[in-house]
């Protein structure tokens, strides 16, 4: 069976990718924000997963203003990198996992989800930075990856609330898969930052941390922040975080940290990143190692 | 944080919550449908050979877009909150700034009351504090109490 085993929340800022790409990630500006990452990288590279449903928002690349999907799920074989204005990036096309997404996708409509179902489409920064930021530079990256798109751009986007009852959705579509497959749900996205009008440039640390840690254990009282409070607190752009409570949702109720970054500034925003373990009793470490003391490190 | 039930949202507060955040232009419906132009305008930018046309002669390529006189001029004169006044969304407009060879950074730097220096060192320091920044009313009560105490 197909099971969800970690959870990994992360910003998805552009500038990363420039950096990456061109090899300016460990120099003075973003050397404290990949070194981040780098628990993470070593993490990936032991845990292998098969499949990551990948939880970001199109920033008007795929989608433009003709047709604005809340929710939509790639069930297509490849993605290519987006124009996003200054040529596709030079990575790796995103390999689909079209069997697993159409079975994502009919679970979730009879779960009363009104899913878009998208066959073609090119991939901006929002899905291609965090696999950069957890994979690295390889030739082709190692896993394949189910698109989740969520609407965070037009308003109002979804509740909190409703994407958390999506991942508990989603978690249920994975687990009525029948392949043996070692999933991971990324959300992306936030955290605090206004990219727009005299109030640009917000960043609130305090209330990004408090959003960190509501992310672990077993309350889900992050499912009920209205969007006006996003907004308020984090700027007109840290609603992207509702994406990370689908991830949350999906993880079950109880989840343990094991790694955890955040920083100012990135261009704009704050980064934030997490990775979680779903912890509701039912042995889904995978890897065999001892997480309590990777985590240590 | 506040927990409140999001199944009992109206609609009107809703969208009224939307205006009272001071220096912010929530993408609502209303600005979607007003920019609708603007924002296709911006989004055919994403391919090289519009990006050159438009180079070429800005107001003509503009001319071919059913825009207002004021998105054509606000485009024009890369006035930012002037285009996110008409309906523009940042994420589109952004396809300008690629257009114009200059970092997200700056080009957003441009509608706060700093330079890009100024505003680059306010991130680098913190990013702007969310303090007196939350809500237009709750500014005016506070200035109206201030004023009665005196």
């Amino acid at each position: 069976m197909a099971r969800i085993t970690a959870g990994v929340a992360s910003s998805h800022v552009p500038l990363l990718g420039v950096a990456s790409d061109f090899n300016k990630d460990r120099d003075d500006y973003f050397g404290p924000i990949f070194a981040g990452y780098d628990w993470t990288r070593e993490w990936e590279k032991a845990e292998k997963p098969d499949v990551v449903i990948l939880v970001y928002n199109d920033h008007a690349s795929a989608f433009d203003m003709k047709i604005i999907p809340t929710f939509a799920i790639g069930c297509g074989e490849r993605y290519k990198s987006a124009d996003e204005g200054w040529g596709p990036r030079a990575v790796p096309d995103v390999e689909g996992h079209p069997d697993l997404a159409w079975h994502m996708a009919q679970s979730l409509i009879l779960d009363e989800f009104d899913m878009t179902i998208i066959n073609e489409m090119d991939v901006d920064h929002g899905l291609t930075v965090p696999l950069s930021m957890m994979f690295g530079k390889p030739d082709a990256w190692p896993c394949k990856v189910v698109p989740l798109a969520v609407n965070v751009v037009t308003y109002p986007p979804p509740s909190g609330n409703r994407c958390w009852a999506l991942g508990e959705a989603v978690r249920k579509a994975v687990e009525s898969f029948p392949e043996d497959l070692n999933v991971q749900i990324w959300g992306t996205g936030g955290m605090s930052h206004q990219l727009q009008g005299p109030r640009a440039g917000l960043i609130n640390k305090e209330w990004d941390n408090r959003f960190l840690d509501g992310l672990v254990g077993d309350s889900d009282h992050l499912r009920r922040i209205p969007h006006i409070e996003y907004l308020r607190e984090t700027g007109s752009e840290g609603i992207e975080m509702v994406m990370w409570l689908v991830m949350r949702g999906a993880l079950g109720k109880n989840t343990r940290a094991l790694h955890r970054h955040y920083h100012v500034p990135c261009s704009n925003t704050a980064i934030g990143h997490m990775v979680l373990r779903p912890d509701n009793g039912e042995g889904l470490d995978m890897t065999g190692s001892d997480v309590t003391a990777i985590a240590a490190e | 944080m506040i927990t409140e039930d999001p199944k009992h949202q109206d609609i009107h507060e809703y969208l009224a919550e939307m205006e009272d955040i001071p220096g912010t232009r929530v993408f609502t419906a209303k600005r979607a449908r007003q920019g609708y132009h603007l924002n296709q305008f911006a989004m055919s930018l994403m391919k090289d050979e519009n990006r050159a046309k438009f180079k070429a002669d800005e107001r003509a390529y503009l001319d071919e877009w059913p825009l207002t006189e004021a998105q054509k001029l606000g485009v024009l004169a890369r006035d930012y909150n002037k285009c996110l006044d008409l309906g523009g969304n940042v994420y589109f407009l952004s396809k300008l700034f690629s257009t114009d060879g200059i970092p997200f950074a700056e080009a957003v730097s441009t509608m706060t009351d700093m330079k890009f220096p100024e505003y680059r060192e306010m991130m680098m320091r913190g990013g702007r504090s969310p303090e007196g920044v939350r809500s237009i009313k709750a500014n005016e009560a506070a200035a109206a109490a201030k004023k009665e105490d005196r």
